[in-house]
């Protein structure tokens, strides 16, 4: 029986641990102590680099490499905290910041100090109010203790620390959405290079980090780089708290290493699915990621494996989708989020996205010929590197997958409404001419 | 020597060419930013958006939580909210428009003081989200003033089926939960206590 590994998750369930008194008996800002006094920025900026912790959000890159790229020297600097949270089938960021926001709050002090930066913001999503009203609360806690401001600790380190609402838009989980939503403009992702950690907020150099990334951090100045390697496996280092959702018996949270069998998360630690159902196929790392079938439930779950199969790690949500659920309605709910969610900058996400909407929902009235599946792979191919920000991409390589993997599916579905419909029509049409000759003969 | 460019654009050399007085009647003039003095804003308003204005190097940035705050006053983003917010600001009210368009929590109609927001996105529409939002729909037609509208991933996956009224997450739901839903709504209170995320 699989178990959980509980390093970020550790104290989650204990009582009022959102509150700072609770968090510093349990030995909170201690950590904070140690960077910002015992530690010099190079150091702490070596010692995220040796954990080799990768970015939890979704793409994976390197934490500490990503702080290494932020230039040095006397210029206004800027750290952002993507709580964003969006991505379908991931809530992990939400258990973090509910119960645990101090612990985020001491990461991100100890990133901006790595980074030289003297102002940070979290990005929340506005859907988050229970959320965003606790993380407000431990900052102004955190403030009243000292552990953001000027010189904190005595050190030589100030930091500015606000809480910042989105107004309930997916794309300003893109790293530079969020910058321009958070410069107060729609949130449309802008053209990379300059990178963020060259020109982001306000043109500075900014460093942009997940919640659950920026977590890590204090556990990895207490406890080592070493530490922190020996969880998981030699590339994909750490524990990863997973998401599972969709058709299992025990939804939730579950801290992982990476390595462990995608078999032992879905069915030892979520139960499954429901009695008599059988896993027809799953989103391996949130709605983006292609779909992955049941032979791949033996894989190990890590950045490498997944990538390898295919399909990828991102945000380390599973949803699990059983045998009950027809294959096309699934493509059609993804590209309908999809859709709503296109900022409508670059043509093809915009108009590919709404027109895989519009040729599915035709397969659904049956409307449709077996032709469009191929249309549907050609039209969603071609979004794929033609955009300016993944989301168009985000919704094409399920799409794809799911065609790849299930095209007997797409096509029987399509003869069937096309057969309903037909005879729709038929009885429709024999009614009329019913009602005709009766209106005849009177 | 010929000149470049000759034609009716540039018939008068460099210079803008006057006003042409039956083109300027077709189309409202824009609005330019309103003036403070001349704008009725309730105190609470301006003090709070000047208040988010100071936390950020650019006042700009308060742009989103400055329109979340005129909604709570005006129940949405009216052209007087906007108007309100453009004046504090002191950016024109297009501006806001733009921003107050592009986000699903800002409303550009009067669609309810109150919401119910259902999850029907890909985690919660295989346990039936949709026959959940179908029957709060039903059951809260004659609800005034409540936004009843299907939502997407709202990051309570765990809770699915689940829905966000006024904030408040609660799952996971039956439909036959819906008319407890609206009943709470219509009195007031808190639909399913003791159902909702950090309840416990």
């Amino acid at each position: 029986m699989a178990e959980q590994t509980r390093v970020l998750l550790e104290h989650i369930d204990e009582p009022g641990l959102a509150t700072i008194d609770v968090y510093e008996r349990l030995g909170g800002y201690s950590r904070l102590r140690k960077a910002l006094i015992e530690m010099q920025d190079e150091e702490l900026v070596n010692e995220l680099e040796a954990s080799g912790l990768r970015g939890r959000g979704g793409a994976g890159f390197a934490m500490g490499k990503k702080a290494s790229f932020i230039p040095k020297g006397a210029m206004d600097k800027y750290l952002c905290c993507n709580a964003d949270e969006s991505e379908p089938g991931t809530f992990k960021d939400r258990l973090l910041m509910q119960q645990n926001p101090h612990l985020l709050i001491e990461g991100i002090i100890i990133a901006a100090r790595a980074a030289g930066a003297n102002r940070a913001f979290i990005f929340i999503r506005g859907e988050y109010e229970l959320q965003a009203d606790i993380l407000e609360k431990a900052v102004e806690e955190a403030k009243a203790k000292g552990y953001v401001g000027e010189r904190i600790l005595g050190s030589d380190f100030s930091l500015e620390l606000w809480v910042h609402r989105g107004q309930g838009a997916y794309i300003c989980g893109e790293e530079s959405a969020l910058l321009d939503a958070l410069e107060g403009k729609r949130g449309n992702p802008r053209l990379k290079p300059p990178f963020p950690a060259n020109q982001g907020l306000y043109q500075g150099p900014t460093l942009i980090n997940n919640v659950e990334t920026l977590c890590n951090v204090p556990l990895i100045v207490e406890k080592g780089a070493d530490w922190f390697k020996s969880f998981g496996t030699e590339k994909s280092a750490g524990t990863k708290i997973v998401s599972v959702s969709g058709n299992v018996q025990r939804p939730g949270n579950y801290e992982i290493e990476l390595g462990m069998t995608v078999r032992e998360i879905v069915c030892d630690l979520a139960g499954g699915p429901p009695e008599g159902r059988e896993i027809k196929c799953f989103f391996p790392g949130g709605s983006s990621a292609p779909v992955l079938t049941a032979d791949a439930l033996d894989l190990p779950y890590d950045f490498e494996n997944m990538a390898e199969a295919g399909s990828m790690l991102g945000s380390g949500a599973i949803i699990v989708i059983d045998d009950s659920v027809p294959i096309v309605e699934v493509a059609l709910r993804l590209a309908e989020f999809y859709r709503h969610e296109s900022c409508g900058k670059c043509t093809p996400c915009r108009e590919g996205t709404n027109w895989t909407v519009k040729m599915l929902e035709r397969m659904d009235r049956g409307e449709a010929t077996p032709m469009d599946v191929e249309i549907i792979d050609q039209v969603n191919a071609n979004i794929i590197g033609n955009c300016l920000c993944v989301l168009g991409d985000s919704m094409a390589m399920p799409v794809r997958s799911m065609i790849e993997k299930f095209r007997d599916e797409f096509e029987e579905h399509i003869e069937r409404r096309r057969q309903e419909l037909a005879q729709q029509d038929y009885a429709l049409s024999a009614h009329e001419l019913a009602a005709s000759e009766g209106a005849g003969i009177a | 020597m010929t000149q470049k460019g000759t034609g009716p654009f540039f018939a008068q050399g460099t210079q803008p060419a006057e006003p042409d007085a039956s083109v300027a009647k077709k189309g409202p003039v824009p609005k330019v930013v309103p003036d403070l003095a001349e704008t009725d804003v309730p105190q609470e308003l301006q003090a709070e958006i000047e208040e988010l204005m100071s936390r950020y190097p650019d006042h700009h940035s308060a742009a989103l939580p400055a329109l979340a705050a005129a909604q709570r006053l005006h129940g949405w983003c009216s052209p007087e909210a906007i108007d309100q917010v453009a004046a504090v600001m002191r950016v024109t009210p297009a501006y806001l428009s733009s921003i107050a368009t592009f986000y699903d929590m800002l409303n550009t109609e009067p669609v309810g003081r109150q919401y119910v927001w259902v999850c029907t996105s890909v985690a919660c529409m295989p346990k039936n989200a949709k026959a959940v939002y179908d029957a709060i729909r039903e059951a809260g037609g004659d609800l005034d003033d409540v936004n009843i509208r299907e939502f997407e991933c709202l990051g309570a996956c765990d809770l699915a089926p689940m829905a966000s009224v006024n904030g408040r997450y609660i799952g996971p739901l039956q439909p036959s939960d819906a008319e407890q839903i609206v009943e709470a709504l219509k009195r007031g209170e808190q639909p399913l206590p003791g159902r909702g995320l950090g309840d416990g």
